[in-house]
């Protein structure tokens, strides 16, 4: 098991070099293009010239790259073109705020679809179950933003004002000190995973209660609570485990819209501003490090895999 | 795996036919896949949704009262008689521009779906049957693209490039490849070992011919499911990207744009936001509950419930 957790290890670090290389080759290799795409198609050459200067874009492709990313594995993520201010200032307090909103988010939602799962399978093939079913089949397709503009359009504007329309949190707070204004976008992610959980733990379950021990434990005389919890849901719960660590990972992706749609100030809506600003080092910085996370968290859900599963765990040895 | 080592005639008294399956059996392996889907109300459902909201698309430019750039009334106007769901926030009418929005989304969803499973399709494939360093080499490559949620590449080169039709789709398209190819390869490893495959090398065929003429036919039924898949996510991601504002640039009438540039009067004259909302949500459902429809017959899941 430990070879095969430093193999999954070196192939995410390995992963994330290859990331670094593509997000530079991206925003900086290509010739003339970081200064000119800053500054537009009507900079003056003095400017052009300043600006190559500060970005050290007159020296090669390669030693431009190594100082780079020598820089960004020091904490040195570079000065924001648009601001002038280190990037590392603007977006720390952001990064807390997004890693809030996902960990209220996850938090509530993967036990939620969970729950929602295991109900599902019980009462299979009734109309609990083919309401859920459909409704979670539905809500899957939507795209985040279509999710959140419908809870602004119900919660916050037209049909009622429960909660603010946009999540104004005041420079130098934290989400955490503003819980109304996270509500929403929380409830909006929460909308946007659940149903992929809450399927795969429906499809799980009713594929364990029909094992041969579901069967003998009901023919012990057990309670059906004690049935559904102790024994089948613990034996179900594996590939619910695995789909919530990849939904955790691709919640880094959802931030960007659903932060967006609400103005919530993270890492999100930041990198919406900084591609309309087209500020190169804040999009380097923030793409690299919503990349990481999603490396790290599908390098956890792997391991959590083989954690959880017995037969996996002493395969490797 | 390498060349078959097998260079003997096959036996001629038991010739050795390479097909997989013979055409008419194709033909009815598509045939039983779609009439297993159409068996089930939900993916009728969605049938119905998605050819409904494609003949809006298509269509709504010809029975558009107005031109989408007109200004016909007061900017964020309600609904009156000039104009049947009001103005958006220049005053041109909402009705008109919704009904040549669609046509954006759809286009250039469908062409990213069919570029993406394309070459996905093709990597996968190839991956599965030559398999070693070059599968292993494809695989890590797609590592490397899945490494970044899907948004996140395409703002990052819409950063570098600047916004363009082409590039979105591009953008799209090749963001799926990966996750196709990886399915695709699954699917087609079980059949890599298949007798009928070896029978085909042994005979001689082409690396190309075995590929496309052996293998995929056998994975109809996953190729069917990501297309849907893809076009349910292409959908999704092309009206983010719109919706964000770094897509399509205005004046151009699109669903995802339109939700942008009325949002912050949607208090006032929420028509602008809602029928494009409800259009790409109507679009995404239709879609999902027509693929779950196919990977439900895939698997033999085809009672009518």
């Amino acid at each position: 098991m430990s070879r095969f957790l430093l193999r999954r290890i070196l192939l995410g670090l390995l992963t994330l070099l290859l990331v670094s290389i593509v997000v530079f080759a991206a925003t900086q290799a290509l010739p003339g293009n970081a200064a000119r795409a800053i500054l537009g198609r009507n900079a003056t050459p003095a400017r052009l010239a300043a600006l190559t200067q500060q970005l050290h874009l007159d020296r090669s492709v390669f030693a431009q790259y190594f100082s780079w990313l020598g820089h960004i594995l020091t904490g040195n993520l570079g000065i924001s073109a648009a601001t002038q201010q280190p990037v590392s200032q603007l977006i720390s307090g952001r990064i807390l705020n997004s890693g809030f909103l996902v960990l209220v988010s996850a938090i509530i939602a993967i036990p939620l679809s969970i729950a929602l799962g295991v109900w599902m399978a019980v009462s299979r093939d009734k109309p609990a179950d083919h309401i859920l079913s459909t409704v979670t089949l539905a809500l899957a397709a939507l795209p985040e933003f279509v999710i959140g503009i419908a809870l602004v359009l119900l919660l916050a504007t037209n049909v009622s004002h429960v909660f603010p329309a946009v999540s104004i949190i005041p420079p130098g707070e934290h989400a955490w000190n503003a819980l109304n204004v996270v509500i929403l976008p929380a409830a909006t992610l929460i909308i946007a995973v659940t149903p992929y959980i809450a399927r795969i733990m429906r499809a799980s379950m009713v594929e364990v209660l029909e094992s041969d021990y579901v069967t003998m434990a009901r023919l012990k005389g057990l309670p059906n609570r004690t049935v559904i919890w102790r024994h089948a849901v613990p034996n179900a719960i594996v590939p619910a485990i695995q789909v919530s660590a990849l939904q955790l990972a691709y919640m880094a992706g959802g931030v960007v819209v659903v932060e967006y749609v609400f103005n919530f100030p993270g890492i999100g809506s930041a990198l919406v501003d900084a591609v309309g600003n087209r500020d190169v080092p804040e999009v380097q910085a923030l793409a690299i490090i919503i990349a990481a996370v999603y490396v790290v968290v599908n390098v956890v859900a792997d391991v959590l895999t083989i954690v959880v599963t017995p037969r996996l765990r002493t395969a490797g040895r | 795996m390498s060349t078959p080592a097998i260079t003997a005639d096959p036996d001629p008294a038991h010739p050795v036919h390479p097909a997989a399956a013979p055409p008419a059996m194709r033909q009815r392996q598509w045939s039983v896949l779609l009439r297993g889907t159409l068996r089930q109300w939900r993916a009728r459902i969605g049938l119905t949704i998605f050819v409904f909201m494609v003949i809006v698309a298509l269509g709504g430019p010809l029975i558009a009262p107005d031109s989408p750039d007109q200004f016909v009334t007061a900017p964020n106007s309600p609904p009156s008689s000039q104009a049947l769901f009001g103005g958006d926030s220049l005053g041109r009418d909402v009705w008109s521009r919704f009904l040549h929005g669609g046509s954006s989304v759809l286009g250039m969803s469908v062409s990213a779906t069919l570029l993406g499973v394309g070459l996905g399709l093709v990597v996968g494939l190839t991956a599965a049957y030559i398999g070693g360093i070059a599968d292993e080499v494809l695989m890590r490559i797609a590592d490397v693209f899945m490494a970044f949620p899907q948004i996140v590449l395409a703002l990052l080169l819409l950063a570098a490039f600047g916004p363009s039709v082409p590039l979105i789709i591009l953008i799209v398209g090749l963001s799926h490849a990966p996750r196709v190819a990886r399915v695709i390869r699954g699917a087609s490893l079980q059949v890599v070992e298949r007798d009928f495959v070896k029978a085909a090398e042994a005979v001689g065929e082409s690396r190309s011919r075995i590929i496309f003429g052996e293998l995929l036919p056998n994975v109809t039924s996953p190729l069917l499911v990501e297309l849907g898949l893809r076009l349910t996510y292409s959908i999704g991601l092309i009206a983010s990207i719109n919706f964000l504002g770094v897509g399509l640039q205005p004046p151009k009438a699109d669903w995802g744009l339109m939700i942008q540039e009325n949002r912050l009067a949607v208090t006032v004259q929420p028509w602008g936001v809602l029928l494009p909302v409800l259009a790409i949500a109507l679009l995404t459902i239709g879609t999902n509950l027509l693929t779950d429809g196919f990977a439900r017959a895939a698997i033999g899941i085809d009672r009518g419930e």
